[in-house]
């Protein structure tokens, strides 16, 4: 590298494209142990890993300021990660820790930290994309300049929260963005095989909505086309429908055979092959700002901090007894 | 104080506090332009324009849950329906966000939430629209639920549902925005949880609350009429429930009634009765009487709709039965 060669703004910009690198590694090497963690019986019920959607979480989260909302499903650690929670609270949350971002009420599947904006994982399918929207209502009812992203899978579009609430968004020009996780399965049922229409987008149309079809296996077009909706909220107040194609490699849930009688083995492979991680780990390496020895030193420091998480999360006591009848109702 | 209906009673708590809170805002069904499918919402849009009166369409599901994300934000939502029956649409909204974002946040996200509207049957509205929710809502922990009576109590209880800081049901009585009582000017502000005796009595205890409140009433005097003194307790909330209030008026009595509009099976009288029985089982001098609608669905048929329906003579019936009169 050469001391001429870059702009300021190509340095924000790699910059910007190493912490994209790294906050998928992280999601990445988290996930791995939770799953370890989940074999080992210390995390319960059920845990649905990102594994493989990592760069869907990692690009919209970088469109967004940082008081901005995110709220999400109940596959959500990874965006609890990018939004600023730490892998320890996260790791445990998913224990059931006291020193849990939810202190250990929540779980897997309802990880929250309202001050930085990360406004839960919602564990009914389709039942946070109205709160999105209330959210985006307050904001703009408040004139706060916050936009709401609400990430859901496709699933969710069958349900009817979502067209309700893309109608009333779309009506009362609320700041939010819609983003369809398409991860092509609910569970073990292929979208085709119980949607009419396939390709989501399509559903904006319905609703006179901005919408982009979106590559989510590349964290730089996610983050790209979340930009794009991002401005159209802040700036004009209007809502965005982003269908971002992504593949998850893991099960539905830890309890779900990784690929079950749904897919092929074949298919999950042939996915792999279009790795999030690899990819923009290649593009950097091609761009010269990373090699072969940075990426296996980043990778060793994220083993690290995961490990450390695993143990702050056993070593972190259990709520106490007297937490049973806390927050149920405030005073 | 002024004489007021029970809808006007009600407009005036919400107009009271939206003037006295910017975050106070009402969304619903026709409660705008229509100015209210019962007129409560009256006057509002005019006075707080449609940021603030928000008209919906019909997708009860849809502007609960984001009434609910309005007020994980801080926002203090008043959410309209145009009746329970439809506000059935929106339990998960109710059941599944607003009454577990706190539990579930660990405490971070409190919810400042009004859900409110016509509860119970009306007069030959069939199956579909005469329907009483309150046991269904008051078994769910991390709700409040309050059913006022009375124009006086519907405007105390509604201002404190929009300043409490969890979310609130207030099931209002469709059969009761007409009726007329005496309303104190201002600031009236009736706490959830305390029940009222509307009548003073020795004999045994009438057991009640929303409209049912009217049945007692009339049950007790054609009972003093019989030489029977029958106080009514008016429970005015479902959840929180005054339990010493029932407690200490059945010590006093001996004898209860319990009435409700709902159907009898796993209803608030049940609970009422699985109080006294553990509670006040030394006092009891004989086992408790509940008068509930029919379990059936409401028949259209003005007969039959009668015959499903709680009465006074029904509840005088009750009376007797504890007092060994008959």
């Amino acid at each position: 590298m050469t001391a001429t060669a870059r702009s300021p703004k190509d340095t924000a910009q790699t910059e910007l494209h190493l912490k994209m690198l790294r906050q998928m590694l992280l999601i990445r090497r988290f996930e791995e142990k939770a799953a370890e963690a989940y074999a080992l019986g210390k995390i319960g019920g059920f845990c649905h890993l990102y594994i493989g959607q990592e760069a869907v979480a990692v690009g919209a989260i970088a469109a967004l300021r940082d008081d901005d909302y995110v709220i999400s499903s109940y596959r959500e650690h990874g965006q609890a990660l990018v939004k600023g929670i730490s892998p320890s609270a996260v790791m445990a949350e998913l224990f059931g820790k006291a020193t849990g971002c939810s202190k250990g009420k929540g779980g897997s599947m309802h990880l929250f930290d309202a001050k930085r904006g990360f406004m839960g994982g919602h564990a009914i399918v389709g039942g946070h994309i109205p709160l999105a929207a209330g959210l985006a209502f307050a904001s703009k009812y408040q004139s706060q300049g916050k936009v709401c992203v609400c990430f859901f899978g496709e699933a969710a579009v069958n349900i009817g929260a979502f067209h309700e609430t893309l109608n009333m968004a779309s009506v009362w020009k609320l700041p939010v963005i819609f983003l369809c996780e398409n991860n092509r399965y609910g569970m073990g049922t292929a979208f085709e095989r119980v949607a009419a229409v396939t390709d989501i987008v399509e559903h904006a149309c319905s609703y006179d909505m901005a919408a982009e079809l979106v590559d989510g296996m590349n964290a730089l077009t996610v983050y790209d086309a979340t930009r794009r909706a991002v401005e159209r909220a802040r700036k004009q107040s209007h809502p965005t429908l982003l269908e971002v194609r992504t593949y998850r490699y893991m099960g539905h849930s830890m309890s779900d055979p990784l690929h079950g009688v749904y897919r092929t083995k074949d298919e999950v492979e042939e996915q792999k092959a279009r790795d999030p991680i690899t990819h923009l780990a290649g593009k950097l390496k091609e761009d010269g700002v990373i090699d072969q020895a940075a990426l296996d030193a980043m990778d060793a420091e994220l083993h690290a901090e995961v490990e450390q998480a695993v143990k702050f999360a056993d070593e972190s006591p259990d709520p106490d007894p007297a937490e049973l009848f806390t927050d149920v109702l405030v005073d | 104080m002024a004489t007021l209906t029970y809808r006007d009673a009600l407009n005036q708590a919400l107009r009271e506090e939206m003037q006295r809170d910017p975050n106070v805002f009402l969304m619903g069904e026709e409660v705008g332009v229509y100015q209210g499918a019962y007129k409560v919402s009256r006057g509002l849009l005019e006075e707080f324009g449609p940021q603030r009166i928000v008209d919906t369409p019909i997708a009860e599901l849809g502007f609960a849950g984001i009434g609910v994300g309005a007020a994980m934000s801080g926002l203090r939502p008043v959410i309209e329906f145009m009746t329970w029956n439809f506000a059935v649409l929106a339990l998960d909204q109710i059941v599944n966000s607003a009454a577990k974002m706190l539990y579930m946040s660990g405490g971070q996200i409190s919810m400042p939430i009004v859900f409110r509207g016509p509860n119970g049957a009306a007069l030959q509205l069939a199956s579909q629209h005469s329907q009483a929710w309150e046991s269904w809502l008051a078994h769910i922990p991390g709700l409040k639920v309050v059913a006022p009576a009375t124009p006086a109590d519907a405007k105390g209880l509604l201002k404190s549902a929009i300043r409490d800081n969890n979310p609130v049901i207030v099931l209002e009585g469709e059969m009761l925005y007409n009726i007329k009582g005496e309303v104190p000017d201002g600031e009236h502000v009736v706490p959830i949880g305390k029940a009222d005796t509307k009548r003073p009595g020795t004999d045994v205890t009438l057991v009640c609350h929303s409209k049912t409140l009217t049945v007692a009433l009339k049950a007790a005097e054609q009972l003093a009429a019989q030489n029977v003194s029958a106080e009514v307790l008016d429970l005015r909330s479902l959840r929180p429930l005054d339990e010493s209030a029932i407690l200490e008026s059945v010590k006093k009595t001996n004898r209860a009634v319990v009435v409700e509009e709902g159907w009898p099976h796993a209803g608030i009288g049940a609970q009422i009765v699985d109080l006294i029985q553990r509670d006040a089982f030394d006092d009891l001098d004989a086992p408790v009487q509940r008068v509930t609608q029919a379990d059936v669905p409401m028949p259209y048929n003005k007969l039959l709709e009668r015959a499903a329906k709680a009465s006074p003579e029904r509840v005088v019936a009750a009376a007797r039965r504890v007092l060994y009169l008959d």
